[in-house]
């Protein structure tokens, strides 16, 4: 354990050493909250109660997706693009000399990552945006610590998910194509254009059943309190579920990769 | 179990076969076979350092891998310290050392002190041991300064004696190095090969050498191993390795204008070009005598010995074998 907390550690202090990039990513996430807060207030003028939501909670949804875009990692990007290259270039042989879990010792980075972003990319653009527009933060602790857990749960889902997209590219050597099939997948069903509590019908009920649903739609649910009680247990086994289902199968993925494609290079 | 002092590491009728596919029209695809290794049998006891060598594409990496576990052998036996390393990769992991001078094993956004304390953990090294460990490679290979400077900003040489004291913090059994002086300057080399041989001296630790710089071995391993195609085709020392690949070195003297090619015994001139001209000599005999001779007889300006390179000792070497053999099926 102690292990995967020095790897978890050093993930969080690999992004945190860039700071101007953090700074940069700020600014942007800013912009889009306020272009997303702008749009969502006309749509919510045509349309009050779209979803289910009011104005306050809709301009909630959209600072969390900015606050939550790189913490979830939601549009790809973070570890996968790295380890997919090391399996391309070979280098991963490297990591199969150590006496560490392929997986677990990416998670933690991942995780780790995660941490950072939640600080360093998630806290301002959200404080600004309380700032600048009336928002419907919770008051009880309990539920902060609630949305905290689904948010954890969103990341081990999402790494769960790219950890699949980079084992691809062990058999496609050139992982960008499922890349950007996972980055729209991912930008679409987490929620991240329109909560998914506004598709109708069958789209509605398959987009809300998707694991992506884990990135935003369910920690931003959580954190609107629209999952109590039960409800909130339900959602967290929802999350939970998914993860241990698309971590059981990255598992094996990663026993078939490992055991019978070649490492590539010399 | 360590296995019986005389195979630390063995391999018995190793074979890896790969099965390549290959685009042979628009949607048609040919399989084909590749025998990466052939029939490999080799024993290297404890405290062995030993110079595993062959031209691109023998099968060292290749080998390697299986040893590490990595790849799992086609058929035959491998047992490294007693285990099979394709069963208990892990296990066998946190006895074995690897460095690839190609490639890096540390954190490259991070400062070197960081990769350290991972592979603190990672391994498992008692507080005591690790810090002793760390202290005396950081005595040795220079690194004091380097410790908080983060991986991308050192150099190829840093890097590399970085990489070296990664691998073994955790004092491997064996240490698995491929190319470790690659791209490196003479004193980096120099520094490294010292390290090595202290290591091996001190510590018994068993090294399996992969490299394409003869001077490597040289000065380093007793005992060469040439794989060729997949099989071993001389094992044995590096004089003997000489001996059967009559290799040549080179002089290389620049007289004062062009003359014509330089007449002397036991030395032929294989390439003149304006006033410089290359002399072949036996690697075996010494250049001390030629030289000599050389700057009695003639006007000579400035001069380099040249030492054989490995590709074309061993090129001599697999070309002189398949003379004597019989002409059977040539394998792939």
């Amino acid at each position: 354990m102690r292990l995967y907390a020095a790897v978890a550690a050093g993930g969080f202090r690999r992004y945190a050493t860039y700071r101007t990039a953090t700074a940069a990513g700020v600014f942007t996430n800013t912009v889009f909250g306020f272009i997303g807060a702008y749009t969502y207030i006309a749509l919510w003028e045509q349309r009050p109660d779209l979803g289910g939501y009011d104005l306050s909670q809709a301009l909630t949804y959209v600072w969390l997706g900015q606050a939550l875009l790189m913490t979830c990692a939601m549009m790809g990007g973070g570890f996968e693009d790295e380890l997919m290259e090391r399996i391309r270039t070979g280098d991963v042989a490297i990591d199969l000399y150590r006496p560490v879990d392929l997986q677990l010792w990416w998670m933690a980075s991942d995780l780790g990552r995660a941490g950072f972003h939640l600080l360093g990319r998630g806290i301002v653009p959200m404080a600004l945006g309380a700032l600048a527009f009336d928002l419907a933060l919770p008051t009880r602790p309990t539920v902060w610590l609630a949305f905290l857990f689904s948010v954890f749960l969103g990341v081990v889902v999402s790494f769960a998910v790219r950890y699949l997209v980079a084992l691809s590219a062990f058999w496609l050597l050139d992982g960008a194509g499922v890349g950007q099939i996972a980055f729209l997948a991912g930008l679409f069903f987490s929620g991240m254009l329109l909560p998914l509590t506004l598709f109708p019908g069958a789209l509605g009920e398959i987009a809300r059943a998707l694991p992506w649903s884990s990135l935003l739609q369910v920690p931003a649910d959580v954190f609107l309190e629209r999952h109590t009680g039960w409800g909130l247990l339900g959602a967290f086994a929802f999350q939970a579920g998914w993860a241990a289902a698309l971590l059981a199968l990255g598992r094996l993925l990663q026993t078939v990769a490992t055991r019978r494609v070649v490492v590539q290079g010399g | 179990m360590d296995g019986d002092s005389e195979g630390f590491i063995e391999l018995d009728g190793i074979e890896k076969v790969f099965d390549v596919r290959r685009r042979a029209g628009l949607l048609r695809r040919e399989r084909h076979q590749v025998r990466a290794v052939d029939g490999l049998s080799f024993r290297v006891a404890r405290g062995e350092m030993v110079g595993y060598i062959g031209p691109n594409g023998a099968g060292k990496s290749t080998t390697i891998k299986m040893l590490t576990g990595i790849l799992t052998p086609s058929a035959g036996r491998l047992r490294v310290a007693g285990i099979d390393p394709q069963r208990e990769r892990t296990r066998l992991a946190r006895r074995i050392g690897v460095v690839f001078g190609q490639r890096t094993t540390l954190w490259w956004d991070l400062p070197l002190i960081d990769s350290y304390r991972l592979v603190h953990r990672m391994y498992r090294i008692p507080d005591k041991r690790y810090q002793e460990n760390l202290d005396r490679c950081v005595e040795l290979l220079e690194l004091g300064e380097l410790l908080d400077v983060p991986v991308r900003q050192l150099s190829l040489g840093q890097r590399m004696r970085g990489d070296i004291a990664a691998a073994l913090l955790h004092d491997p059994e064996v240490l698995y190095l491929d190319e470790p002086t690659i791209g490196l300057d003479v004193i980096s080399k120099a520094r490294v090969r010292e390290f090595l041989r202290d290591l091996n001296a001190e510590r018994r630790t068993t090294v399996l050498l992969t490299t394409h710089d003869l001077t490597d071995i040289e000065q380093l391993c007793q005992r060469v191993m040439v794989i060729d195609h997949g099989r071993l085709v001389y094992d044995g020392a590096l004089t003997g390795l000489h001996e059967v690949g009559e290799s040549e070195r080179t002089l290389v003297v620049d007289l004062e204008r062009e003359l014509p090619p330089v007449e002397l015994a036991g030395a032929r001139v294989v390439k003149v070009e304006g006033p410089r001209q290359w002399l072949a000599f036996p690697a075996s005999a010494s250049a001390a005598p030629l030289v000599a001779r050389i700057a009695a007889e003639y006007p000579l300006v400035d001069l380099s010995v040249r030492e054989p390179d490995i590709e074309s000792v061993i090129a001599r070497m697999l070309s002189r074998r398949q003379i004597p053999e019989p002409a059977g099926p040539t394998p792939l």
